[in-house]
């Protein structure tokens, strides 16, 4: 087992990984910075509980994980109103849709996930788009998708109803999914 | 009328079934509609696409560092 310096420096290796990952979560860089410093403080504390180097960033992501709802839920308090504007509209999707309910544009084969997914570039065309999300949206979908949290968790941290955060998600997938046909179906993949 | 779901429906439903236990009876209307309307059918794939590329994101973005180690 490697002695102490050995394991703070290899902690400090992944730092880079995980402040990109809070950031993903939190869209601001000062909280992902203190999240990330919790994170590995905590996990200098619990050095011992940690078996295996192999899988560290995996260890150090799950303990970050927690961090990550932690400070959203904190920030969700401190911001009494942290709803975006017309959280519950609909109406923005009313251009997608004929008045019968039918689409008014057929939506496009992006073939499989895989054509994709070996592109590095498709990647940061997704961030782009996620950027371009409102903040609270973005939270919501970066912490369903991403982190994986179930949806009455996602509830209760930010206080909100079930039916508004399916809202929330849905307005998510469907700006992400115009914009990945935008900015990379469209375009330079077929 | 559980038949007669439009396509605007159907994307709000597809989307929630990503977020809850659908019904049995919401399940079937969304499979049938799939059948028969191709746009859903994509539209569905899409947004599958769609979480399968949020669970790679950073690892795709930074790389893996798995093997790195510090200096
Ligand atoms: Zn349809």
């Amino acid at each position: 087992m490697s002695n102490e310096n050995d394991f703070q420096g290899e902690l400090g290796s992944h730092r880079p990984y995980l402040l990109r990952y809070a950031n993903l979560q939190l869209r601001n860089a000062a909280v992902a910075e203190d999240t990330v410093q919790d994170t590995l403080l905590a996990a200098l504390k619990g050095e011992q509980r940690y078996a295996g180097r192999s899988a560290i960033r995996t260890w150090l992501v799950g303990i970050l994980k927690h961090k990550i709802v932690d400070a959203i839920r904190k920030q969700s308090r401190e911001t009494t109103l942290a709803s975006d504007p017309g959280d519950s509209d609909r109406s923005e999707f009313d251009h997608l849709f004929k008045a019968d309910g039918h689409w008014q544009e057929s939506a496009a084969e992006w073939g499989s996930p895989e054509r994709s997914f070996d592109h590095k570039e498709f990647f940061r065309v997704l961030e782009e788009c996620l950027a371009k999300l409102p903040k609270r949206t973005a939270q919501v979908f970066m912490m369903r998708e991403h982190l994986g949290t179930p949806t009455d968790e996602i509830c209760k941290v930010l206080e909100i109803t079930p039916t508004h955060c399916w809202v929330l998600l849905y307005r998510a997938r469907m700006s992400l999914r115009a914009c990945l046909q935008q900015k990379w179906f469209a375009g330079a993949r077929p | 009328m559980i038949g007669m779901m439009s396509c605007r429906e159907v994307s709000e439903l597809a989307s929630q079934g990503l977020d809850r236990k659908l019904g049995a009876g919401e399940r079937f209307a969304l499979g049938l509609h799939f059948r028969i309307c191709r746009n859903c059918a994509r539209f569905n794939r899409q947004l599958e696409l769609l979480r399968r590329a949020l669970q790679r994101l950073p690892d795709e973005v930074t790389g893996p560092r798995e093997g790195v180690q510090s200096t």
